[in-house]
């Protein structure tokens, strides 16, 4: 990936994967809707490295903005070959479990955004016959637990998603690589207690880069999670549905 | 944001600290709990309790990390206040650019940095931190925003080099680096045998080291009394680029857990120092191993246990009353039955800082670490701060965990004047316990 399109660049595991980007010397197009805040992670990545650095803000619930975005991201950098989907929201379960407009919030910006973004990028990449899609999802989507299974739903959608895109794209060469990360220590996440299972964003920065140079398709990271998911997608929903999870 | 923080001593805990992430620079400040106060936290490599804020919230800086731009034609970085000394040295040295002055870790912030006012062991020749900050911004909780420097607002830039996080948080800084050739130090290691051997030894140097420290014996006494190791180094001359010793791997040796209490007695820093005390040696080495031999074991304070340590550090004035000074600690401490595992001892120059509560003045400073053993600990410590107070010397607080109030005051003459300049939302275990408030 040398000519790279992030979204959600202001996110803790985006910023973490721009610095090592920025640090091979990649041209990076940043998207994200904190104008000040961007502008922070534009120079952190100028002065890591970067070849070219464009930051542009948006906010990425306006889907009419998506593929002109597509398009000026791609001639600001003369051209893409990457893009990173890491925007995305957490929402708040009991909220939404009392009104749908909570569950739809996080519908949208989980996973039809992203369904809205990848629609031309994919279309691109298939077209040139080369590139790589980094999309976040979560082992949240791996199985609904009803602490946060709307959340659950708006990454598993989003996996499956990618896994017909995959499967649709791997003729034209063109790479699509589910990460699946579990606890982060974000501010996404500073409210929660930490644990040993919480991995930093730069792990999982690193993990998701290495997915991407190996060619991985999915990848848990840290990738302990991959058994622990394997374990809780086997119990049978007669068991599950019992369980406090 | 995983642990209750503490600070690198572990001596005082405190309880009751609530952390307040700060992640971006435009967040305003958060408004402090009922009857508690705001501090800004970096890594908390302060051995005492001036990065800690008992009841009250430590504003952590850990992900206020970005790089705001870099100039590799003037060496003028600029970045946020929680970038850490080892992230500018892994951007800048293999652009020809150094730290102008660097603690004995790199596992620090911007702004811990600035607000403690560290040195190295340049300071003979450069002076602190402070004199190479171009400027930066200054957040108080009342909301204003300050960009300070020795031209703007420069009684602010004044009071906040130096002012132990108490006048707001800082933001952002910019810092003027200095040039190097390469990653390399040239250095060299002569024995002394007793604290005059030290002084001459250090006048000599001066001339023609920029880099100087000597470790210190911490169990000999008498007539070997302050024998050691001098350490002298400049960085590498251009020509070594050629053939460069290959950088260290890094070690990833990390100390796992607390060691118990017994694993420091004076059998093994008797051992310990012994061994030191052969060392010698001379040549070229890659900065890291140089400038930071403490970093390659993670969290080896932890090798005193659980109940931490107390580091004193003291400065005293390069003239009779010092001397008698540091022979009066050295000796005291030797005979204590409570051996410093580490003794360190350098010069600093008369570099003025712009600080008004910067520690560094001309003369000579002494650190030693003492494992924690309660009362018998804390007295000798307390010994040492009188020893120091009549020699006219002052203590590091970023060392500090005892100095006594009246020690403070004594220490820091512009100290009313500074108060002046805290932040009325702010303050610290350390600021309470020597302004005598708890
Ligand atoms: C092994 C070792 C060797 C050392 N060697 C030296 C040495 O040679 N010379 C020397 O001078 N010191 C030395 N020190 C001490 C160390 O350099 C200082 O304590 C330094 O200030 C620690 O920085 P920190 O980022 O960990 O800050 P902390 O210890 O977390 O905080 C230090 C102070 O900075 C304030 N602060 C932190 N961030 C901000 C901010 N953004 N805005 C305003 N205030 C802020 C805090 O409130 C606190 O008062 C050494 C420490 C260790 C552990």
């Amino acid at each position: 990936m040398k000519k790279v399109l992030v979204l959600g660049a202001t996110s803790a595991i985006a910023q973490a994967t721009v610095r090592l980007l920025a640090a091979r010397g990649a041209s990076l197009y940043l998207v994200a809707r904190h104008a000040e805040r961007l502008e922070a992670v534009a120079q952190d990545a100028r002065t890591r490295g970067a070849a070219r650095v464009e930051a542009e803000t948006l906010d990425l619930d306006d889907f009419a903005q998506h593929e002109p975005l597509v398009e000026r991201a791609t001639a600001a950098l003369g051209g893409l070959d990457g893009a990173l989907l890491a925007h995305g929201v957490l929402g708040d379960q009991e909220r939404a479990q009392r009104s749908y407009g909570e569950t739809e919030k996080v519908l949208r910006t989980n996973f039809l955004s992203a369904v809205s973004l990848l629609t031309p990028l994919a279309n691109r990449f298939e077209a040139q016959r080369a590139g790589t899609l980094v999309v976040i999802s979560s082992v949240a989507g791996d199985r609904g637990r009803q602490s946060n299974y709307v959340y659950g739903a708006s990454k598993g959608a989003l996996s499956v998603f990618l896994q017909g895109l995959r499967n649709r794209l791997a003729p034209a060469g063109v790479a699509v690589v589910t990460v699946k990360p579990g606890f982060v220590d974000t501010p996404m996440t500073a409210a929660v207690k930490k644990n040993a299972l919480f991995a930093s964003p730069e792990a999982v920065a690193r993990g998701l880069l290495r997915a991407v140079d190996t060619h991985q398709d999915e990848v848990y990271l840290p990738d302990f999670w991959r058994p622990i998911m394997f374990l809780i997608r086997s119990i049978p929903e007669r068991v599950f549905k019992r369980l406090k999870l | 944001m995983t642990m209750e923080p503490k600070s690198w001593g572990r001596y005082p805990r405190v309880s009751g600290q609530k952390a307040h992430p700060v992640t971006w620079t435009s967040e305003p400040l958060p408004v402090p709990p009922e009857g508690g106060s705001l501090l800004p936290h970096g890594l908390g490599r302060s051995y005492g309790d001036s990065c800690l804020n008992a009841g009250g919230s430590l504003l952590t800086t850990e992900r206020l990390d970005h790089f705001l731009g870099f100039d590799p034609a003037t060496g003028v970085l600029r970045c946020e206040s929680g970038v850490t000394l080892d992230g500018i040295l892994r951007l800048v040295t293999n652009q020809g650019w150094f730290l102008p002055a660097t603690p004995g870790t790199k596992f620090v912030t911007v702004g811990g940095a600035i607000a403690n006012d560290v040195h190295g062991k340049n300071h003979v020749r450069v002076g602190t931190f402070g004199r190479h900050l171009r400027r930066f911004e200054l957040v108080r909780s009342d909301g204003s925003r300050r960009v300070c420097s020795p031209e703007e607002n420069r009684d602010w830039f004044e009071a906040t080099i130096g002012g132990l996080g108490l006048t707001g948080l800082i933001t952002w800084a910019e810092i003027q680096l200095r040039r190097v050739s390469n990653p390399f130090m040239h250095q060299e290691t002569v024995a002394f045998s007793n604290l005059e051997g030290f002084l001459k030894l250090a006048s000599e140097s001066n001339r023609d080291f920029e880099y100087t420290v000597a470790w210190v014996d911490s169990l000999a006494r008498g007539r070997h009394l302050g024998r050691g190791l001098f350490h002298r180094a400049n960085h590498a001359p251009p020509q070594f680029t050629a053939r460069q010793p290959s950088p260290p791997r890094l070690s990833g040796l990390a100390v796992p857990f607390d060691f118990p209490g017994l694993a420091l007695n004076r059998v093994s820093v008797t051992a310990f120092n012994a061994l030191h005390y052969r060392m010698r040696n001379q040549g070229l080495m890659h900065y890291e191993p140089y400038f930071f031999p403490l970093d390659s074991v993670h969290h080896w304070n932890r090798i005193y246990g659980s109940q931490g340590f107390v580091q004193f550090q003291c400065v005293v004035p390069p003239n009779d009353a010092g001397v008698a000074a540091l022979k009066g600690i050295l000796d005291r401490s030797a005979h204590s039955g409570m051996p410093s595992f580490l003794t360190v001892l350098k010069t600093y120059g008369d570099v003025p800082s712009p600080g008004w509560m910067s520690f560094p003045k001309a003369g000579y400073s002494l650190a030693l670490d003492f494992a924690n053993r309660g009362e018998r600990t804390y007295q000798l410590v307390d010994a040492l701060d009188r020893l120091t107070r009549e020699a006219g010397g002052r203590v590091y607080p970023a060392k500090d965990s005892r100095m006594s109030p009246e020690s403070f005051a004594a220490y820091y003459p512009e100290r009313e004047r500074f108060a002046q300049y805290v932040d009325p939302a702010f303050s610290s275990s350390f600021w309470r316990r020597v302004r005598g408030a708890g």
